[in-house]
């Protein structure tokens, strides 16, 4: 019975820390483009190296 | 597929939208200037897919002195960021190049609005969810523990979950209490009356009972409850947003830019709002007027289709009136605004579709019917519960216990997800497949409808003009280096079959006639017969003679192409007993010959904005529901008026916002597009019958004293989940039609 004393609030504290995340990402907007959010993983950033690209991947 | 692929489409290139051919504003009455930093908002419209994003914005951010660019896909917002000297109009041609539309918006307040009320609604759902989840831990180990667990500890475990529910329902149950509050000062009931009244009671007699030490408490029902209908609530407040975010459109028509010419002849760009009676204003090739004006300067052809469906270009000299929604093809023009923007044919059209929403909010959805049924039902058997129990010599206590079990049991959950998570399943269906709905209610509406109207230009046959019979590959070569440098329809028809090459060198055009320019050497001619001196015998708007020196002139003939499946289409309608008719703004000539090839006997040509109407509200006292298809400015009204209407994607933005859904790669979308809306419709009787049914179990069970609170928590998330795993059923259904 004793553990229920620090079990309870284990487990409030760790659905209040995804509150809390959830709260924060919603307001900071990562909500507003559902859409787009799931197409920007499909975004290719890769570009053509630059001139001077062997100094980067080759070693 | 790579980078460069895409690269060479006009538009998205999943196919989704369609590509929009650029027409040409300034937009520098836009720029806001933020912290030394030019900002600037645009609408996008045709970006529907992950390359779309990228093309557009690798594309903005290229440009010099950029910072920021960021699309929304979801409402098509373009959010630039710039410093140093570039200019708006470079931004824009960058994005209209690769084939979206664009146009610059303001700041808008009701679109913040809303998106403010979506946020705020997810918010709520995320802290009753959160209260939900950690409730129901401890009811979990309460309703583990009968018989076992001891009176304090469940005491203890009920004041944990009150405490948990408290600020929940305060928190997340403002969306109920203010608009339940906000109904009641004004005298009237509605759905959030009687969802808050079981929300307070539920909680108020959970604490009574947990200070008592008694068994039952209902924070876990009370929150469970409040999840629920905030889901419905959330989906319904989307799906909405959506809705307004297309008839945000036809004010961002009115945002356009107009050049004005100052009293010194200097050409400045101004937004079409400012614009009074009497201004000059200067309209450049591939300029579309905001305004109505009358032509004081310069001699060109004009594209009138949007406006009245006329598929040929005319020619447009000084006197002669313009109205809003005109493109100018060829020469810059300068005339006079007859009229403020408000004033103009685009603000008529806007009051006539103000009119047609209003006529059609009067539509009241199978959700609202059903409701109106279901709330006086719970409220009498919650009610007749307690007081049965109090005559039969209960406790006021414990029949009270009753009536409010009574009251959570039979509470809407299933009723409120029934129709918003059908409309979302099946608009998402639809997306998939390029239709995009506009209001949940639309789907409801085109499964009545009975009777199908169609407009000609650009909905059944192409909109532009197509060369027709065998011409020689030379000639076509040689005409298509002149035709290059025009923007006129017949020539971009010569362009299209010819393909890319070169301008003929020292090309002009002369509005009305023709072009003329040196071809391989030698001087050549394009334009109508007069203009090559050819003695046709008639004059025909619709072809075009080429001649060079020493060789026969060439007859190029045109023809509006009707679209591939649109004959399979209304076949496939008409045997599924649709009422199918054309009407048209067209000449009587070009419908009749649409009309015969489609085999459709009722058709109507040379109709006016009016006579559309006109035509739909004789329909509509004959008792038919009329769906209207069209794309011109000129069918804005009827869209506006019929009971459901479709617009194609590459129809006029103003057409866009009347209607109530936007379909694209052709019309074999509609057939699909009406069987999926029958389909929802029948899963969304099937989600009522099913919400219906379950009381039928539900209340005897809670009326003679049998619903604990986990017999509750069970039965109303079960219910919930069945009516939601029902609405998934729609992805999987054949098209019936």
């Amino acid at each position: 019975m004793a553990g229920l004393i620090f079990l309870i609030p284990i487990a409030l504290g760790m659905g209040l820390v995804g509150l809390v995340a959830f709260l924060w990402a919603a307001r900071s907007g990562q909500f507003d483009d559902p859409d787009g959010a799931a197409n920007r993983i499909l975004v290719d950033e890769d570009r053509p190296l630059p001139d001077n690209g062997e100094q980067g991947l080759e070693k | 597929m790579s980078l460069l692929d895409t690269n060479m489409v006009a538009g998205c290139p999943s196919g989704l939208a369609p590509s929009e051919a650029p027409s040409l504003s300034d937009p520098s009455a836009f720029v806001r200037r933020v912290d030394g930093q030019n900002r600037l908002s645009l609408t996008v419209r045709g970006a529907k897919c992950g390359a779309c994003i990228n093309r557009i914005e690798s594309a903005v951010k290229t440009l010099p002195g950029m910072e920021s660019a960021r699309l929304n896909l979801s409402t098509g917002d373009l959010e630039v960021g710039w410093r140093g000297s570039l200019k708006a109009p470079i931004i824009v041609a960058a994005v209209a190049e690769l084939g979206y539309g664009v146009s610059p918006r303001d700041q808008d307040q009701g679109a913040s609005d809303e998106q403010r009320e979506e946020r705020s609604l997810l918010i709520a759902l995320g802290v009753a969810g959160f209260a939900m989840a950690n409730i129901m831990l401890l009811s979990v180990s309460i309703w583990a523990g009968v018989g076992e667990m001891g009176e304090t500890t469940r005491t203890m475990l009920h004041g944990i979950s009150g405490v948990i529910a408290l600020p929940a329902i305060i928190f997340s149950g403002r969306v109920f209490f203010v608009s339940a509050w906000n109904v009641l000062k004004r005298g009237h009931a509605n759905m959030d009356v009687p969802i808050s009244l079981a929300l307070v009671i539920a909680f108020c007699v959970s604490v009574s009972e947990t200070l008592r030490g008694g068994a039952d408490a209902y924070f876990d029902a009370s929150v469970m409850l409040l999840f629920f209908l905030l889901i419905g609530r959330f989906l319904d407040a989307r799906v909405r947003r959506k809705a307004h975010a297309s008839a945000r459109d036809l004010a961002a028509m009115a945002h356009r830019t107009v050049m004005r010419l100052g009293p010194n002849g200097k050409a400045s760009s101004v937004r079409a709002s400012e614009i009074s009676p009497g201004d000059q204003i200067l309209l450049a090739p591939g300029e579309r007027a905001v305004v109505d004006i009358q032509i004081d300067r310069g001699i060109s052809d004009i594209d009138e289709s949007l406006v009245t469906g006329e598929s040929l270009a005319r020619r447009a000299i000084p006197g002669m009136h313009l109205l809003a929604g005109t493109v100018n093809l060829s020469q810059p023009l300068t005339g006079t605004a007859l009229a403020a923007a408000s004033d103009s044919l685009l603000a008529d059209i806007a009051r006539m579709l103000e009119a047609g929403e209003q006529r059609r909010s009067t539509y009241r959805r199978i959700a609202d019917r059903a409701v109106s049924l279901y709330v006086p039902f719970v409220h009498t058997s919650a009610l007749l519960a307690f007081i049965g129990w109090l005559l039969a010599g209960m406790g006021v206590n414990e029949a009270l216990l009753i009536g409010v079990s009574t009251l959570i049991i039979t509470c809407p959950c299933a009723l409120a997800l029934a129709a918003p998570v059908t409309q979302v399943v099946a608009a998402g269906r639809l997306f998939r497949s390029g239709t995009f709905l506009k209001s949940g209610d639309a789907l409801e509406r085109i499964a009545q409808c009975d009777y199908i109207i169609f407009d000609k230009t650009g909905t059944l046959t192409l909109g532009t003009p197509k060369l027709s019979g065998q011409i020689s590959p030379e000639a076509l070569q040689a005409a298509a280096e002149l035709a290059r440098a025009s923007r006129h329809p017949l020539s971009r028809a010569i362009v299209e079959a010819a393909g890319a090459g070169p301008v003929a060198s020292d090309a002009r055009e002369f509005a009305g006639l023709g072009l003329e320019g040196i071809v391989h050497g030698a001087p050549a001619r394009l334009g109508s017969a007069e203009w090559v001196s050819v003695d046709s015998g008639q004059s025909d708007r619709s072809s075009l003679w080429f001649s060079q020196a020493g060789k026969t002139p060439v007859h190029f003939q045109f023809q509006d192409h009707v679209l591939n499946d649109v004959a399979t289409t209304i076949g496939r309608l008409q045997k599924a007993g649709y009422g199918v008719e054309i009407v048209s703004g067209d000449r009587s000539e070009t419908v009749e010959s649409v009309a015969q090839t489609l085999k459709v006997d009722h058709w109507s040509a040379a109709a006016s904005p009016r006579d559309k109407v006109n035509r739909l509200e004789e329909l509509q006292a004959q008792g038919h529901k009329v769906l209207m298809v069209g794309d011109g400015l000129n069918d804005a009204g009827a869209l506006a008026l019929a009971h459901a209407s479709l617009a194609p994607g590459g129809a006029m933005d103003v057409s866009q916002s009347a209607s109530d859904a936007i379909y694209s790669g052709g019309l074999a979308a509609l057939p699909r597009l009406i069987s999926v809306a029958k389909q929802a419709r029948s899963v969304m009787i099937e989600n009522f019958a099913f919400a219906a049914a379950y009381n039928v179990i539900a209340v005897p069970i809670a009326i003679t004293g049998h619903a604990t609170p986990l017999v509750a928590a069970v039965a109303m998330s079960a219910s919930s989940i069945l009516v939601s795993l029902n609405a998934l059923r729609l992805n999987a259904m054949r098209e019936t039609l």
